[in-house]
């Protein structure tokens, strides 16, 4: 072969003209409107669409099943319950969302009879909820709701060939909608108990909504018989069967009944399990076949709220559209001061919501999804561990803010404490760390003051997470802040902040419980305690030696007892870890929902509560009875102080930490404010399309020249070989 | 031929019944539904009701292997094993342990997989033999020296350095293809260019050694020496010759690897959010879904032993002397 003119081979004119023409596509991209690594379509530059990402596909979006934040982000969007936080408030406050007002709430003795709101608990036999709902409201477009010409559903009755035709909603050509009606709510809390139907919340449900367990075995017979005259009979008409539980008393106004006094309550009802379902898509995607096709409420949710789910491909993406039907809803015009100063009470009185699409694209893996944020095809973004040097920087007070970098794109911090607590737990059952015995509490309280979370949250954290001082985490009601909130087991209050207690006083502890030195006299050795944990793989190491470190201090010799998921849940279920880490996200923002991970006949072992720690005392029982049913007040708040301090004494957990999040969002994306409750906060954002496809264009300039120059490289360095060869091959010839 | 196919075709029914079995027994060595059911229905609330109904609804709430309570042949047949390994025969795979339909999702994620896999094992095939013939056509000069230092080099790497690094150069720094995401139809080109290059590097090192070791075997035949005593160029000696005589080590390790480009790439999907069956597997893996996992382990063995076959047979088109009895 030869570059030489006239031989056989590649003629050096055709290869010029390739590069050339290589070079002239490069040019003409450059100058395209679109940069080339933009992963949306062009005509979609401009639109109103705000972009984010998921990580792991839905596992439900029934309303029913759905208990996990990356399923709300949907369905929070779609399903309006009746009641909702407001976004902008703090702490958080319920407000209507299509209630008319706040339910009411009647209390009803043994027989039947009203009784005062004043009553005492002991009295109540029954508390009924009557929720009135707005008129008006308008389902998304739906086929199951399309009716021919007599008033007859269209898609109710399909045949077997058409449902194994069907691929997606999108096969049928005719959509329709009704109004949102209290027999939707009513609906949707009888499919609580409905027998094909697994809700996560019935368990705790059955404990407090009346006759819900009776209703689940009448269903569950009812449905049985039905089956059994007719096997393809899949729908169950759940308006058969009256339900003391939740009842319609109008067309717009039901009532639920629940057992005794269970004021939180309210806060399920800002969650999408009391969301309305009409029965006429139950009816639909209950046809037999129709699941086998994934024409099911986990794939089609229907609601009547501000967007509805038009791609659900959670292999690839999901997309929200605005509801055509949705009735509109005016921006908060209250907030805080802050708020004020931030812009969030610009769009105040204007109608929601402001975008027209939101697109989810799945990432699963974080430098990608990071990478995309910087360049500006996701416009909101949380921060990893690995870039966050290059995101963030704290001040000398400890402050976080942007970096330069982050600044000079105009994108912004926003920070919020999770309502969540992260903690290591001590079993109480175990006889070691565990009991009331002097010299076990002892034995916890000291390695309370040794593990130096202060220190994890740094390593492990960024520094995103607050050092926690009892169960409760900021924002519920019943944390304190201040020298007044501190743990006095573990933190001194020294120059107006706490500071960790030091290891001679935790030594001294240690020493009480008869453990002088961290030597246990029955073996004469180092104490041994055992931590359990699930899941940790080889990037877990330093932790573990973290963990192993803090023991350390107090010459206690840390195992870590490493295990699958399956078998960490099973020692729990069973009493037998000794150490464990756990954690708890708010269900609502009330105390009780985390004093109720120590109160005692919650306990996992014997109960199979969540109270994974098994702690019990009977005082702290006996307040958490009484704190629970209470209105927010000075005098729930010194029952909260007094079984807060008889927990802190007691440590059965290393409070641990709440844990904070850090967001980033570019400069055209607006109102952005974490709520960590609401569900429905697509709505309040917007963002400047405009904006954003000028930095889009500005950011992402291609590179072509290393390209260029590795060719050319490639070519110079093979250019000897090929003339050795030529030489080679005419002396050959010759 | 076709009583040899038929033959085959037997053999791997026993095959594919011990390695469902093999699946089966490994999975519920270390997990048991009720395992199952808690992953599935999440952390908070969970109650045995719960539990036995997810089982129920799912048809985990019978015994493995062995009914005791059944008569005569149900005391087998109506068992998690029995009644979770038939269907797959029929390719029916049922329902995903979150409810979806785990044909549905194949059916739509092979493409993907087979959009991502199909270029790189052709163009990868392509460039493999390229560049090993450009390493035989230069043997003894500083160009094959160097070019195999290279192919050490390349092969020592792990294939998830090649990612991060290439997704950092070219879709990070040089700004030039969307550093991940797909879409359907001819838009999948941009989302591809980058894994497929990167698939192709990747694979280069080990691909390009293998190569050449086949073509210096060949190169120092008779029929080439005859060939260039017959004056032929030494590049006709080499893509005429030498290419089609080492078809037959080539084909062993190519067309087994045919039917399994359906499955895709577990690493690369993932990285690049490209939705195919590789990434399927690894979800599923993650979450515990056992319908997902036997139905991609029975669907890779399927494959692996078509994959088998169709070697045997592209023997005969290669070589004439190879007969299949």
């Amino acid at each position: 072969m030869s570059f030489s003119k006239g031989s056989s081979g590649i003629k050096k004119y055709q290869l010029i003209r390739v590069g050339f023409i290589i070079l002239f596509v490069c040019l003409l991209q450059a100058c395209s409107d679109s940069p080339l690594n933009n992963p949306y379509p062009k005509k979609d530059a401009t639109a109103n669409i705000l972009y984010s990402s998921f990580s792991a596909r839905p596992k439900h979006l029934d309303p029913i099943q759905s208990y996990s934040s990356n399923e709300y982000a949907f369905i929070g969007q779609i399903y309006e319950p009746p009641l909702q936080y407001h976004y902008l408030k703090r702490p958080y406050e319920l407000i209507p969302l299509t209630a008319t007002e706040m339910p009411k709430v009647t209390y009803l003795d043994k027989k039947g009879r009203v009784l005062p709101g004043t009553v005492a608990v002991e009295q109540v036999a029954f508390s009924q909820f009557d929720i009135s709902i707005k008129q008006g409201i308008q389902y998304q477009p739906h086929p199951a709701f399309s009716k021919d010409s007599n008033g007859n559903y269209i898609y109710h009755a399909l045949t077997k060939e058409k449902i194994l035709s069907l691929t997606s909603l999108a096969n049928f050509k005719i959509s329709a909608s009704r109004e949102l009606v209290a027999a939707d709510y009513v609906y949707q809390i009888k499919r609580l108990a409905h027998p094909k139907v697994n809700s996560p919340i019935y368990g705790l449900m059955r404990k407090y909504i009346t006759d819900l367990d009776d209703y689940s075995a009448t269903l569950k017979a009812a449905y049985k018989k039905q089956l059994e005259k007719n096997p393809q009979q899949l729908y169950l008409d759940l308006h058969q069967y009256d339900f003391a539980g939740a009842k319609v008393l109008s067309r717009y106004q039901y009532r639920v009944t629940i057992k005794g006094v269970y004021p939180q309550f309210m806060y399920w009802l800002a969650m999408p399990f009391f969301t309305a379902i009409p029965y006429e898509v139950d009816k639909f995607y209950s046809q037999p076949g129709m699941k086998k096709q994934n024409i099911s409420f986990d794939w089609y949710p229907v609601g009547t709220g501000p967007f509805m789910l038009t791609v659900n491909n959670p292999n690839r993406l999901m997309m929200l559209e605005r509801n055509p039907n949705f009735r509109g809803i005016a921006y908060p015009s209250t907030g805080t001061k802050e708020d004020q100063q931030q812009g969030l009470l610009n769009d105040a009185g204007k109608m929601m919501p402001f975008i027209d699409k939101a697109i989810y694209s799945l990432e699963k893996e974080g430098i990608p999804r990071w990478s995309k944020f910087l360049q500006g095809y996701y416009d909101a973004s949380g921060i990893l561990s690995d870039s966050f040097d290059q995101a963030i920087q704290f001040s000398e007070q400890g402050n976080a803010g942007i970096t330069p970098e982050m600044k000079k794109k105009g994108i912004k911090l926003v920070t919020a404490t999770n309502s969540s607590t992260s903690y290591i737990g001590f079993n109480m059952l175990d006889p070691l760390v565990g009991g009331k015995t002097e010299r076990a509490r002892y034995l916890r309280q000291a390695i309370s003051i040794a593990f130096d979370y202060e220190e994890f949250i740094s390593i492990f954290r960024n520094g995103r997470g607050i050092p926690a001082q009892g169960a409760i985490p900021p924002g519920i009601f019943g944390y304190q802040q201040g020298e007044e909130g501190i743990n006095p087991v573990v933190y001194k209050w020294r120059n107006g902040e706490p500071v960790r207690r030091s290891i001679d006083e935790a030594k001294q502890l240690l020493e009480k419980a008869g453990y002088k030195n961290g030597i246990n006299p029955e073996t004469n050795k180092p104490l041994l305690i055992y931590f359990d944990i699930a899941g940790g793989g080889s990037e877990d190491k330093s932790f573990f030696d973290f963990l192993r470190k803090q023991f350390k201090k107090l010459n206690i010799s840390l195992v870590v007892r490493n295990t699958d998921y399956n078998r960490f849940q099973d020692k729990m279920r069973k009493g037998n870890a000794q150490l464990f880490m756990w954690g708890w996200n708010a269900d609502y923002p009330d105390p009780e929902n985390f004093l109720f991970l120590l109160y005692g006949p919650n306990g996992k072992a014997k109960y199979k509560g969540e109270n994974a720690a098994n702690y019990a005392n009977r005082e702290f029982d006996r307040l958490f009875e009484k704190m629970e049913t209470m209105p927010n007040s000075p005098e729930r708040l010194q029952i909260i102080k007094k079984m807060t301090d008889i927990v802190r004494k007691d440590a059965p957990w290393l409070w641990g930490f709440h844990p904070q999040d850090f967001s980033l969002f570019h400069s055209w994306y607006h109102n952005a404010k974490p709520n960590l409750m609401a569900h429905n906060t697509l709505m309040y954002k917007r963002v400047d399309a405009d904006k954003r496809t000028a930095l889009r264009k500005q950011w992402n300039k291609p590179v072509f020249w290393p390209i260029i120059l590795l060719v050319v490289l490639f070519l110079v360095a093979l250019y000897p070989a090929i003339k050795m060869y030529s030489a080679k091959e005419k002396f050959t010839h010759q | 031929m076709f009583a040899y196919i038929s033959r085959r075709i037997l053999y791997a029914i026993p095959i594919l019944i011990g390695v469902n079995l093999l699946t089966f027994a490994l999975y519920f060595l270390v997990n048991s539904p009720d395992d199952m059911a808690r992953m599935h229905l999440g952390a908070k609330y969970i109650t045995q009701e719960g539990i036995d109904k997810w089982k129920t609804e799912r048809g985990y709430d019978k015994p493995l292997f062995y009914n005791e309570t059944e008569q005569s042949y149900k005391k087998l047949s109506n068992t998690i094993f029995y009644n979770k390994s038939v269907k797959l025969f029929l390719f029916d795979f049922g329902n995903a342990d979150n409810g979806r339909n785990i044909g549905f999702d194949i059916s739509e994620r092979m493409w993907a997989s087979l959009a991502y896999a199909i270029p790189v094992f052709l163009v990868g095939m392509l460039v493999y033999i390229s560049f090993a013939l450009l390493l035989v056509f230069f043997r003894a000069t500083y160009v094959d020296l160097w070019g195999v230092v290279l192919c050490v080099v390349m092969m020592s790497i792990s294939a998830i350095i090649y990612i991060i690094a290439g997704q950092y150069l070219i879709g990070k720094i040089l700004l030039l293809v969307p550093i991940s995401g797909y879409e359907p139809g001819f838009s999948a080109v941009k989302f591809l260019i980058l894994p497929v290059v990167i698939g192709i590097v990747a694979g280069l090192g080990s691909s390009a050694r293998w190569y050449r070791t086949i073509f210096l075997e060949e190169i120092n035949r008779d029929y080439v020496r005859t060939a260039r005593a017959k004056g032929l160029s030494e590049l006709r000696v080499l893509f005429s010759h030498v290419l089609k005589n080492a078809m037959i080590p080539i084909l062993t390790g190519a067309v087994v690897a045919i039917p399994l480009l359906f499955m895709g790439s577990l690493l690369m999907e993932s990285f690049f959010g490209i939705p195919g069956l590789g990434s399927y597997t690894i979800d599923a893996i993650r979450s515990q879904d056992f319908a997902i996992v036997r139905a991609m382990v029975f669907l890779g063995s399927v494959l692996y032993i078509v994959g088998l076959v169709l070697t045997d047979i592209s023997y005969t088109f290669v070589d004439p002397r190879v007969r299949l009895n």
